[in-house]
């Protein structure tokens, strides 16, 4: 089959991330399903480190983690009709990278910190965390459609977690982050991006979602030391 | 005019990249020194200003605007100060291999790094298991290469070099050797070393330890 190969889970935002990236380019791909309580061979030999999703394998070479993905995509498929994810600009593309690494090392941690977290004060602590996290997006894409502007770009898929997953997240943690009423621009983002294709073709079942980080977040829960 | 300014502090390993970085293209830059980069009352005012998330060297100051995050600072030299041997290599492939090491690299080290010197103990030691499995797997990675940028100093070289500046601190402090554990690695030190880039850049291995005691004493971590 093609030379594109995406080993991933539909559940998984970091892989939702690679599939609106090939889209967005016009690549065609083949998803190969993984079952991550039962890892195939390909997944531990073709990302050996690390032993996770998503990894793309491209003419047989496989590049694992997704800020680095999709970095690769943009530049390996840049002669075709489709835009650049990243912008032209060197700083312009220092500060996509920046909100980029903010996004998956502070907003990703603190968000999930703010839903593991039971009630109490270390909770209201957590949230307030996460928001203060969020707020920095909130300024970011003021003025603006999407991160990059008219078009979506590597920034719109590295925060897309926000206008699907962070919901479900939400659900489960009993907590509100992002509203129209707190954070309007990120929040009138998070519409536009979701129901834009070919961002609203990978989305999936909500009851997956749910299945999927219910696991963890119980999981997290249950290593914490008791407080008896 | 270029104006380039790096703000930074003697034994950060990240400045040390962004240093290398912009000797091997022989651009001019000033640099400036903070005075402790361990306290926010301490940072200097173009630091909180430049980099107000988060308040850390390096930040490399373009004509008046701030870029900040090693790795991010390298791509951003290298895609604006262009020549003919350029510090990333041209195919996306190899790119996307030195990201992903730099990256694996860095996760490691914030994980194992602090409890090399500041732990004791079981956490110590699993802590230098940690780091010595992180050196293996680059060291496979290297392979008979001379440097990870193939016959090329290029920016994976860049990127790993300065952490080996406190190799003496870590193997006095863990008790084991890095020469005895990866002695190819090593090698690949030694061949780094004899460029000026990185002779010029790393700090003396014994004043980074006896810095590291300094801050054990100055923050009580026995």
């Amino acid at each position: 089959m093609g030379e594109v190969k995406l080993i991933g889970t539909h559940q998984s935002f970091p892989c939702a991330r690679i599939e609106w990236g090939l889209k967005i380019k016009g690549v065609e791909y083949e998803y190969l399903k993984e079952d991550l309580s039962n890892k195939s061979d390909l997944l531990i030999e073709s990302n050996p480190v690390h032993k996770k999703v998503p990894v793309l394998i491209h003419k047989g070479n496989p590049i694992a983690e997704s800020l680095v993905i999709l970095e690769y995509i943009d530049e390996t498929w840049k002669d075709n009709n489709a835009h650049s994810l990243l912008p032209q600009n060197p700083y312009e593309r220092a500060l996509a990278r920046f909100w980029a690494k903010f996004i998956d090392e502070k907003c990703v941690i603190s968000v999930w910190g703010a839903c593991v977290a039971q009630e109490g004060e270390e909770k209201e602590k957590a949230v307030e965390g996460a928001i203060e996290t969020l707020s920095h997006l909130e300024k970011q894409i003021k003025g603006k459609k999407f991160f990059g502007g008219e078009k979506i770009g590597y920034l719109d898929i590295v925060a897309g977690w926000l206008s699907y997953w962070l919901s479900v997240l939400e659900e489960l943690g009993e907590i509100e982050l992002v509203n129209a009423e707190r954070f309007p621009c990120l929040h009138e983002w998070g519409k536009n991006f979701i129901n834009t294709s070919p961002i609203k073709d990978c989305i999936p079942p909500r009851e997956d979602v749910l299945a999927y980080f219910s696991f963890g977040i119980n999981y997290v829960r249950s290593m914490a030391p008791n407080k008896a | 005019m270029e104006e380039v300014v790096l703000l930074g502090f003697w034994t950060s390993p990240y400045v040390m990249r962004v240093k290398i970085a912009l000797l091997e293209k022989g651009i001019e830059f000033q640099y400036k020194e903070e005075r402790d980069v361990f306290e926010d009352k301490n940072k200097s005012e173009l630091l909180l200003e430049s980099n107000p998330i988060y308040k850390k060297v390096p930040v490399l100051i373009h004509n008046g605007k701030p870029i900040c995050e090693s790795l991010i600072i390298l791509e951003y030299i290298d895609e604006v100060w262009k020549q003919e041997q350029q510090l990333f290599s041209a195919d996306p492939y190899y790119r996307a291999k030195a990201r992903f090491w730099i990256d694996f690299f860095d996760k490691k080290t914030t994980t194992c790094g602090k409890k090399l010197w500041a732990n004791k103990g079981e956490d110590q030691d699993a802590a230098k298991r940690e780091f010595v499995e992180c050196l293996k797997l680059l060291e496979n990675e290297l392979g008979e290469k001379p440097y990870f940028g193939g016959d090329h100093f290029a920016l994976l070289d860049i990127a790993l070099i300065p952490i080996t500046c406190r190799f003496y601190t870590y193997e006095k402090l863990c008790k084991f050797s890095v020469e005895e554990e990866c002695p190819k690695f090593m090698e690949w030190v030694r061949r780094c070393n004899m460029r000026e880039s990185v002779s010029k850049t790393l700090p003396d291995p014994f004043k980074v330890f006896d810095f590291v005691l300094e801050v054990k004493k100055r923050f009580q971590i026995q």
